[in-house]
C-alpha cells in the first residue's frame, strides 16, 4: 500500500487541492479509506490528518471502514420509487444475501441507497463501483448477483447492463447545431473579444443552473478584476433529482461545452478551466479526456490556440457524491480539495474564487449556448424565448410518462404543450426544478417556463392520479436531510427536524397543531439558512401544503396530543434486559390507541 | 465624515472593513452570537447574529456594513426565530444544564435566557456522543459540543496547533482531534491553550476546575449576557 499511496501522491504532485482525485483512487482500490493511507497522505502532502478524515466524512462515496468489493448503490430517486425501487431492492439484498446498507460477510459486496445518480429517464438505477447501471429488473439483477458471486471483473460484464441512452426526443437551437470544432473560437477571436462578450450580452443569456444570473455580466465582472490569474469552472455537478440534461450534453455535445469554456477563458483572461463532473457520472471521464486530448491535438485548447496567443487548458476534476457541491461556492472548496461548505458571501466568486482568485463559475447548458451565440451572434438566440427569458431550455423529463427524456423547448413554452408531447396522461401534477422547486397542480398547466414564471433548471418530474404526493414530499424532505452540508443550524437542524415532522405526518402519528408546527418550521428553515439548500428545503412540503392542505389535515389523529417520540421504542432496552416481550412491557403511543386494544 | 448605517433606527458609524457586527459592538449595540468572537475569523455559521438588512436576512458576524444600510436587529420576529434557532441547538445535542459543570458559565445557556427561552420547543435527539477523558487536564464532553469551531480557530490562529477539526456531514457533524488514536491524549494540546478555554458550551473543559467558583457566583448568574459580551469582547466597553 505504501507504494501505491506514494504513486498517487507523486502522480498528482504532492497538491492538496487534489485530495479529493486521490482519495477516489484509494477508495477504488481498497474500497474504503485504510488509516495507514491517511497517515500517509497527511505526511505527503503536509497537511494535517483531520483535513483528510474531515473530506472523508464529507462525501458519500468515501468510507473509513471496509466497503465490499462490488460496491452497489441504488438510486433513491422519487422516480425510481416510481419505477419500483423498493421492491427491486429487496430482490437484490435476498439475492445477494447482504442487507441494505451493509458489507456481506465475505467482503464481497455492499449494498446501499444513493441520492438520485441522473438516469431518471432510463431508471430504476445505480452504480457499481462508481459506474452506473441502468434500467434494472429481476433479471438484470439475477445476472448481477451471479456475476457478483462469480466475482466477474466489472471489465468483463456484459456492456448492456451499462448502457446509457441520450434519449433526445425534442431538439431545437441548441441541440440541432451542426457544430464544427473551433468554430465559435475563430468567430470570437475575429469579431474581438470585447465585441463577442457584446454578443452574449445582446443574446440576453442567463446561467441554466437555476438561479439565472446574466451570463455577460458575470464574465464583465470577472473580467474587471485587479487579480489577473483567473479560472472558468464548468458545473457539471448536476445533482438535483430529475435532471440529467447535463449527462447528455456531455456526452454528445461534448466538444461545443469545451468550446464555450475557451470562448469564456478568451474573454476573461483566463489560462486554466475546470470541468467538475459529478462523480455519478464516471462512466463519462474517459470519453471526456479523449475529446479534451484530441482539442489539444487539433489547436483548439492549450498553448497559442488558434495562434491567437491564447492559453487555455481544462482539467476535469471527480466529486464523490454531495449534492451541495453544485452551489458554486461549496464546488470551488471540492476543487481545492475539500468539504464542500459554501462560503460567506460577499465576497462572490467573480472575484474570490478558486484559490482566492476571480472565477466564472457556470453550468454545462449555459457554456454549451455561449458557444452557440459566439457563432450564430446575439440576435440568433435573443430571437426566440420570452422579453425575460431569451433562447431555449433543455429540460429532462420524467416521471409518469411513455416518452421520457430530453426536450428542447423556447423559453414561454406552456406546461401543457410539454405534457402532450411526452405522453403524460392523467395528470395530478408537475414538479419543476427538482425537490428545491415548486410542485404544480393540475390546475395550473397553462403556466410557463420562463424565469418569469416557473423558472427551473430542468428538471420536470410527472405524477399521475394514482401517485400519493406525501410519498414525493417525503422522499423530498429525506434528500434534503441527508444532503444538509451541516454547516449552518437552521439547515443541518432544521432539515432533520422537516424530516422527523413529515415521517410523523406521513406514518399517521400527527396530531392537530403538527400541521402548523410543520410550516413554521419550515419558515425557519427557509429564512435563516445560510445557502440555496436549505433556503428551499422546505419547498417541497410548503408548495404542495399550499395547494393541498386537506391532504396534510386528513393524516392527522383526532387527539389534542401525541408524544414526540417512539413511546413502546423507548422502551425497547428496558425490555431486552428484563428479558420480556409481554403486554405489560409495552407501551402504547396514545390513548386512543390503547383504548383500541 | 465617517460612513454611517442604522440599526433599529439608531446611526452607527462605522470603517472600511468592519462587518455589521464589528461596527455594532463598537457602538454598544449587542446583537445575539455564539460561533463569533472579535479576535477570529468569523464563521456565520450558528446564524444567531441573523439581522435583517434593507429587509433581507444576513449574517452580522461576515456581512460588511456598507453605507446607508438599514438594519434590523430587536424586532419581535428576529427575537423569536434566534431563540428556534437557539432550541435547535439545544435538541441536538445533549444539554442538560443542571449537571452541566459549565452551568451559569455556559454561552449557550446564557443566549437562551437572554431570549427568553422556556422550554425545548422541538423534539429531543437525543444523540449517542461520547466523552473523551483521555487527557490528564482537558476533557471533552461531545454531547454538548455546537459545532461553532472556535476551538478550531483558536488553536490555528491563537496557538499555532491544528489540535481541532469539524468533520461529517449534516446532522452527523462532529468533532474530531488531530491524532492517530483519534484521542486528545495524542494531540498537542496544552491546558494553557486558548483552544482549551474559548468554548461557549460545556463541550471541553479544564479538569479539576469546574466548581472552583461556586454556582450562583458565576458570570451569567448575574449579568445578562449583552452587557457580558460588549464589555469583555469590545475593549471600548470594558473597564
Ligand atoms: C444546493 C445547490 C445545488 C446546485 N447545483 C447545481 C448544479 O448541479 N449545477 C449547476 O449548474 N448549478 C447548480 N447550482 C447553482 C450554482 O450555485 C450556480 O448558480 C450556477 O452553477 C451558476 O451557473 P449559471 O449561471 O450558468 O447557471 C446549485 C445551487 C445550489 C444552492
Ligand atoms: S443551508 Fe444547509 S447546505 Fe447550505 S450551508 Fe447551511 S447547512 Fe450547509
Ligand atoms: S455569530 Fe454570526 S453566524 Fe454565528
Amino acid at each position: 500500500m505504501r507504494q501505491f499511496i506514494q504513486g498517487i501522491a507523486e502522480n498528482n504532485h504532492y497538491q492538496a487541492t487534489r485530495l479529493l482525485q486521490m482519495l477516489r483512487q484509494i477508495q477504488s482500490r481498497y474500497h474504503y479509506i485504510p488509516e495507514a493511507a491517511i497517515e500517509q497522505l497527511a505526511g505527503l502532502l503536509n497537511i494535517p490528518r483531520t483535513q483528510i478524515i474531515s473530506v472523508v466524512e464529507f462525501y458519500s462515496f468515501f468510507h473509513l471502514s471496509p466497503r465490499g468489493q462490488y460496491e452497489l448503490l441504488i438510486s433513491d430517486s422519487i422516480t425510481d420509487h416510481m419505477l419500483g425501487k423498493k421492491n427491486l431492492l429487496g430482490y437484490l439484498a435476498d439475492k445477494l444475501a447482504v442487507a441494505v446498507g451493509q458489507v456481506r460477510e465475505d467482503g464481497v459486496v455492499s449494498l446501499d441507497n444513493t441520492s438520485c445518480t441522473g438516469m431518471c429517464d432510463q431508471g430504476p438505477a445505480g452504480l457499481v463501483n462508481g459506474y452506473a447501471l441502468t434500467r434494472l429488473d429481476r433479471s438484470k439483477i439475477d445476472k448481477i448477483a451471479e456475476l457478483i458471486n462469480q466475482q466477474k471483473p466489472l471489465e468483463e460484464w456484459p456492456s448492456e447492463l451499462f448502457q446509457v441512452d441520450d434519449n433526445i426526443l425534442k431538439s431545437g437551437l441548441l441541440l440541432d447545431q451542426q457544430f464544427e470544432q473551433g468554430a465559435a473560437l475563430k468567430s470570437a477571436l475575429k469579431r474581438g473579444v470585447k465585441e463577442t462578450l457584446a454578443e452574449i450580452d445582446k443574446s440576453g443569456l442567463r446561467g441554466r443552473g437555476g438561479a439565472g444570473f446574466k451570463t455577460a455580466m458575470k464574465w464583465q465582472f470577472c473580467s474587471e478584476e485587479q487579480q489577473t490569474e483567473r479560472y472558468v469552472v464548468c458545473n457539471a455537478d448536476e445533482g438535483e433529482p430529475g435532471t440529467f440534461k447535463d449527462r447528455v450534453l456531455l456526452n454528445s455535445y461534448a466538444d461545443q461545452v469545451f468550446e464555450g469554456m475557451t470562448v469564456c477563458a478568451a474573454i476573461i483572461g483566463a489560462k486554466q478551466g475546470f470541468l467538475y463532473l459529478r462523480g455519478e457520472y464516471l462512466h463519462l471521464y474517459d470519453k471526456l479526456q479523449d475529446i479534451l486530448e484530441q482539442r489539444r491535438r487539433n489547436g483548439v485548447l492549450g498553448n497559442n490556440i488558434q495562434d491567437a496567443g491564447v492559453d487555455f487548458d481544462i482539467e476535469i476534476c471527480l466529486g464523490a457524491g454531495a449534492y451541495i457541491c453544485g452551489e458554486e461556492s461549496a464546488l470551488i472548496e471540492s476543487l481545492e480539495g475539500k468539504a464542500g461548505i459554501p462560503r460567506n458571501r460577499p465576497p462572490y466568486p467573480v472575484t474570490q474564487g478558486y484559490l482566492g482568485k476571480p472565477t466564472v463559475v457556470n453550468n454545462v447548458e449555459t457554456f454549451l449556448a455561449a458557444a452557440g451565440i459566439a457563432v450564430n451572434g446575439g440576435d440568433w438566440f435573443a430571437n426566440i424565448g420570452t422579453e425575460k427569458s431569451k433562447g431555449t431550455k433543455i429540460l429532462s423529463i420524467s416521471g409518469d410518462c411513455t416518452r421520457p427524456g430530453i426536450y428542447e423547448y423556447p423559453f414561454g413554452v406552456t406546461v401543457q404543450t410539454i405534457l402532450n408531447d411526452c405522453g403524460a396522461d392523467d395528470v395530478l401534477g408537475v414538479q419543476i426544478g427538482g425537490p428545491s422547486g415548486t410542485f404544480i397542480s393540475n390546475q395550473e398547466f397553462d403556466r410557463k417556463l420562463a424565469f418569469e414564471d416557473l423558472a427551473t433548471g430542468g428538471s420536470f418530474i410527472i405524477f399521475n392520479a394514482s401517485r400519493n404526493i406525501l410519498d414525493m414530499v417525503h422522499n423530498f424532505t429525506h434528500f434534503f436531510a441527508h444532503e444538509s452540508c451541516g454547516f449552518c443550524t437552521p439547515c443541518r437542524v432544521g432539515t432533520s427536524l422537516l424530516q422527523k415532522q413529515v415521517d410523523k405526518i406521513v406514518e399517521g402519528h400527527g396530531s392537530a397543531g403538527d400541521v402548523v408546527a410543520l410550516e413554521e418550521l419550515c419558515q425557519l428553515v427557509k429564512n435563516y439558512s445560510h445557502c440555496g439548500l436549505g433556503q428551499t428545503a422546505a419547498n417541497p412540503i410548503l408548495t404542495t401544503l399550499q395547494r393541498y392542505p386537506d391532504l396534510y389535515q386528513s393524516r392527522l389523529k383526532e387527539i389534542s396530543y401525541e408524544p414526540g417520540f417512539d413511546l413502546d421504542g423507548a422502551l425497547e432496552t428496558a425490555r431486552r434486559m428484563a428479558n420480556r416481550d409481554d403486554a405489560g412491557a409495552h407501551l402504547a403511543q396514545t390513548q386512543m390507541e390503547s383504548e383500541h386494544e | 465624515m465617517s460612513k454611517t448605517i442604522t440599526i433599529d433606527g439608531k446611526t452607527i458609524p462605522f470603517e472600511e472593513g468592519q462587518t455589521i457586527m464589528d461596527a455594532a459592538m463598537a457602538a454598544g449595540v449587542y446583537i445575539p452570537h455564539l460561533c463569533h468572537q472579535p479576535e477570529f475569523t468569523p464563521h456565520g455559521s450558528c446564524k444567531l447574529c441573523t439581522v435583517k438588512v434593507n429587509g433581507r436576512n444576513c449574517s452580522a458576524c461576515t456581512y460588511p456594513a456598507m453605507e446607508g444600510q438599514d438594519v434590523l436587529n430587536e424586532t419581535e420576529e428576529l427575537i423569536d426565530d434566534r431563540k428556534k434557532i437557539t432550541q435547535m441547538l439545544f435538541v441536538e445535542g445533549n444539554h442538560f444544564c443542571p449537571s452541566c459543570e459549565k452551568t451559569g458559565n455556559c454561552q449557550l445557556q446564557a443566549v437562551a435566557y437572554h431570549l427568553n427561552m422556556l422550554d425545548n420547543h422541538f423534539p429531543l435527539f437525543y444523540p449517542d456522543r461520547e466523552v473523551d477523558a483521555s487527557h490528564a487536564e482537558v476533557m471533552i464532553d461531545h454531547n454538548r459540543c455546537i459545532f461553532c469551531t472556535l476551538c478550531v480557530r483558536a488553536s490555528q490562529q491563537k496557538d499555532s496547533k491544528d489540535v481541532f477539526a469539524i468533520s461529517g456531514r449534516g446532522i452527523h457533524k462532529h468533532l474530531i482531534v488531530n491524532a492517530e488514536s483519534g484521542l486528545l491524549k495524542d494531540t498537542d494540546i496544552d491546558a494553557t491553550d486558548q483552544a482549551a478555554h474559548i468554548c461557549p458550551t460545556g463541550a471541553i473543559l479544564i479538569k479539576r476546575t469546574g466548581y472552583q467558583v461556586p454556582i450562583g457566583e458565576r458570570i451569567y448568574d448575574h449579568k445578562q449576557i449583552d452587557q457580558v459580551s460588549l464589555s469583555t469582547e469590545h475593549p471600548k466597553h470594558g473597564e
